[in-house]
């Protein structure tokens, strides 16, 4: 493994090969906000909160800083005008879902996020994939996932699996960042599987 | 079938064929592209060989069911050989007659295409303004193959190409001749290929992939399609001598499933190179192997960005990755991939044969070679178009296009795909190549153009483009997937009259945001409204403000019967599909608004004469006449 070093918001820093934006400003104490992003989970890149500008062989982007692999000489920015319009915009979309969640209601605190400047569709999920993610890549389950795609793009649990699994585990209940989670489940339950499996 | 093992033996293979044809018997090609199926060209290619049966002339001629030549506006096209005469809009009733002339050598006059400026009949497809300003090395040799037969191929110096690569030529000398040819990536993203080729050939991992992509998705494209329908042979030359350059041994073709043609005349192709020995091992005794497989898509528009079809490929979700890593370091099984699109790929025999200053003497500075278009929309001649990179818009929409049907006002010309741009009049002379399009705010794509006339609503064009992207956006990140849908209500309640002061702002910032996209379908998705917006703000302030200037939006006009002029024909009250048009034989007609469905029935069945149907926008609708009041005031005879 051979040392990168990069610079972010006029720091230099030196990680290994392999480390993410995100990694490295971590290891400076640049704090860079993130959603979707666990620490146990493989990075996902969906919420695009942690939206960074970088200048790589004179060509500047925003990539997703929990994403984007370090590379020799990049510089990265992580506060600007630009990310913060981008960031309020994200969490304000994010709003028309999921208005009272206390993670998007934090950052938009930061960010000056208003939360009825879209239009409303209360469906709770934001997308974060963090249940999902977990139920595959922790507990190896898979008892649910995502279906369709598009805006019509929802998760779903697999009643096969979760009539067996669920119950006794529960774990991504926390990690959701709003209640989708918890009546998705609820809603299947009750739908398909019943008491079946209860204690 | 013998297997060809070395360079002497294809060129004794290539002798046979050609030494088995006469090049002066009479061959009728019948163009059986999908375009030409659609118009009937399967029951043309039934008629004329039972014509030819009846007649008892089947040694005397030939029928060849051939790919697209791209003149699709005038199908069933036919080509007669040795005199190449072409006959245009041909249905099985002219089978007797096309026949009768082929043993008579005569012409059918009623069959030419007519010159509309000069009124000439034109006997050949070069004499014709449609092709006469192409440049078609790609699917010009379309009209001269059955798809079926690699006997067609070899005959028009097929696999010649890959001879020399695998026998005379080390794989880094093809490498550097793409690089040489200035070619640049067909799909859309326009990136040099011999540098991509480059890039996957030095990464470390012996394992390495080719990939065709031809999950062709952009609406109303279909340049890919013929050429994989038409010239299958062309696209898998390219690939193998690929795959020889850069080291792999597997490739894969990813093709749409809506594509069923295109995946049998590829899939037969690769049996039958297979049985020649083009594909397999030690390949025309190279000491190369190599092998491909078709593996067909499933529906999704996203699956032809690079990322998520190599996804879609290793059986998961069609979802892109994050580059980098990119598939030349890190693709399909996490192996270095070089992915191409069908265009691509179809060039590479003829760098190689032609060699690259030729090619490269093609074009512009920056792009090199010739390009496919489908010209589709507000034109006259619809179709394929093959052009050198470089010609201007203009050329393209009125010389070849033949310009707008119906001496309608040309408006603008949209290229690149759902994320591509409009370009209005004052951008006609541009010359088309990828970075002048990119400066314009289009892009190349992959070869989609879309004519417009002044009859086009740009608001809900760019309304239409949204919607295709919100279904299509594969919904992983945020930006896409809600950005995309966001402008879309907003877009949607303009054109519906419901929009507001400020929205064209939220627009812009909404612009933005997409930057933030993971994959290029979210990054390009505002294009379609920044365009429109940049060039014909106009359209959108005046939706704004209740009016559709095109008369387009339902929402947004009103139809209404001028009673000064109405002479009681009952025309349009007959058409009405919704019975909403009251009146009767000397009584004016009067449109009920409720229930009037908007469809312009009564518009098209209004005697010019009279033209008292008039459409109304952003404008207060006259009250009705009253009842007592309707009766036709005629003139005194």
């Amino acid at each position: 493994m051979s040392e990168i070093v990069l610079q972010i918001d006029g720091q230099e820093v030196t990680v290994q090969e392999g480390a993410t934006i995100l990694e490295a400003a971590q290891s400076l104490g640049i704090e860079i906000p993130t959603l979707c992003h666990h620490h146990k989970l493989e990075p996902y890149g969906g919420c695009r909160v942690c939206s960074v500008e970088v200048e790589s062989r004179g060509r500047a982007s925003v990539v997703a800083a929990c994403l984007y692999p370090a590379e020799d000489g990049l510089v990265v920015t992580t506060k600007t005008e630009k990310l913060s319009r981008i960031r309020k915009s994200l969490v304000e979309m994010m709003m028309a879902h999921a208005p009272d969640s206390e993670p998007l209601l934090a950052l938009a605190k930061e960010y000056g996020a208003d939360k009825d400047r879209f239009k409303r569709n209360q469906s709770f999920c934001i997308h974060c994939g963090l249940c999902v993610r977990y139920c595959s890549e922790v507990k190896k389950k898979h008892a649910l996932g995502f279906i369709d795609r598009g805006a019509k793009k929802r998760i779903c649990f697999i009643p096969e699996i979760a009539s067996k699994e669920c119950w006794k585990c529960k774990e991504c209940f926390p990690l959701c960042p709003t209640s989708a989670l918890q009546a998705s489940f609820v809603l299947t339950k009750s739908l398909t599987f019943g008491g079946e499996g209860e204690e | 079938m013998p297997k060809i093992n070395s360079s002497a033996e294809l060129e004794a293979l290539r002798k046979d064929v050609l030494s088995s044809r006469d090049p002066l018997k009479p061959c009728i090609a019948v163009c059986t592209g999908s375009g030409c199926l659609a118009l009937g060209a399967a029951n043309l290619v039934t008629a004329l060989r039972e014509e030819i049966a009846e007649q008892g002339v089947e040694s005397r001629i030939d029928i060849r069911e051939t790919g697209c030549p791209g003149f699709c506006e005038r199908g069933p096209l036919i080509v007669v050989y040795p005199d190449e005469t072409c006959y245009l809009k041909v249905q099985p009733s002219d089978a007797k007659e096309v026949v009768q002339s082929v043993l008579e050598k005569t012409v059918i006059d009623r069959l030419l295409y007519v010159d509309p400026a000069t009124g000439e009949r034109l006997v050949h497809e070069m004499d014709i303004p449609f092709y006469k300003n192409q440049q078609r090395l790609l699917i010009g040799n379309n009209i001269k193959l059955d798809p079926t037969s690699i006997e067609d191929y070899l005959a028009v110096g097929g696999y010649a190409a890959l001879e020399k690569v695998a026998c005379r030529m080390k794989p880094e000398e093809v490498v550097a001749l793409v690089k040489e040819s200035g070619l640049r990536g067909r799909g859309g993203g326009g990136f040099p290929s011999g540098s991509k080729w480059e890039f996957t050939r030095n990464s470390p991992d012996p394992v390495k992939y080719v990939i065709v992509n031809a999950d062709e998705g952009d609406p109303g494209a279909f340049m890919d399609r013929a050429l994989l329908e038409g010239s299958p042979h062309a696209v898998l030359e390219g690939l193998i001598i690929g795959a020889y350059a850069i080291g792999a041994h597997h490739g894969y073709l990813y093709v749409r499933q809506e594509y069923p043609l295109a995946v049998e005349n590829i899939t037969l192709a690769i049996k039958k190179a297979e049985e020649y020995g083009f594909i397999g091992k030690n390949i025309l005794g190279s000491g190369f192997d190599f092998e491909v497989e078709v593996a067909q898509g499933a529906g999704a528009f996203v699956c032809g960005e690079e990322t998520a079809l190599i996804r879609s490929l290793e059986g998961k979700a069609g979802e892109p990755k994050p580059r980098p890593p990119f598939p030349a370091v890190r693709g399909l099984w996490d192996k270095p991939t070089n992915i191409n699109n069908v265009e691509t790929w179809a060039n590479i025999p003829l760098i190689i044969n032609n060699g690259a200053a030729a090619f490269a003497s093609i074009g512009t500075a920056g792009s090199k070679g010739t390009k496919i278009f489908s010209l589709v929309g507000k034109v006259k001649n619809t179709g394929l178009v093959e052009v050198p990179m470089g010609i201007t818009l203009r050329d393209i929409v009125y010389k070849i296009g033949g310009g707008i049907p119906g001496d309608k006002k040309f408006k603008a010309v949209q290229t690149g795909g759902p994320a591509g741009g409009c370009m209005p009049e004052s951008l006609l002379d541009m010359e088309v190549d990828f970075d002048q399009l990119t400066k314009a705010g289009s892009m190349m794509g992959s070869g989609g153009m879309i004519v417009l006339d002044e009859e086009t609503c740009m608001v809900d064009f760019a309304r239409f483009f949204l919607a295709f992207l919100a279904d299509e956006s594969c919904g992983k990140c945020v930006p896409c997937r809600e950005g995309i849908q966001q402008m879309l209500t907003i877009v949607t309640d303009i054109t519906q009259g419901k929009g507001r002061e400020g929205d064209l702002d939220l627009l812009a910032q909404l612009t933005e945001v997409s930057g933030a996209s993971l994959c290029a379908l979210g990054k390009g998705a505002p294009n379609p409204v920044l365009s429109t917006m940049k060039h014909f703000r106009d359209e959108y302030e005046a939706h704004i403000a209740g009016r559709c200037p095109s008369f387009s939006c339902k929402e947004l006009i009103a139809f209404y019967i001028d009673p000064d002029k109405c002479q009681a024909c009952t025309s349009c009250a007959r058409k009405c599909p919704a019975t909403a048009i009251e009146g009767g034989k000397n009584q004016i007609h009067v449109v009920d608004q409720a229930k009037c469905t908007k469809c312009g029935s009564c518009l098209e069945a209004c005697p010019p004469r009279f033209g008292a149907v008039k459409r109304i926008s952003g404008e207060p609708l006259p009250p009705p006449l009253p009842k007592d009041a309707r009766t036709v005031a005629r003139g005194s005879k």
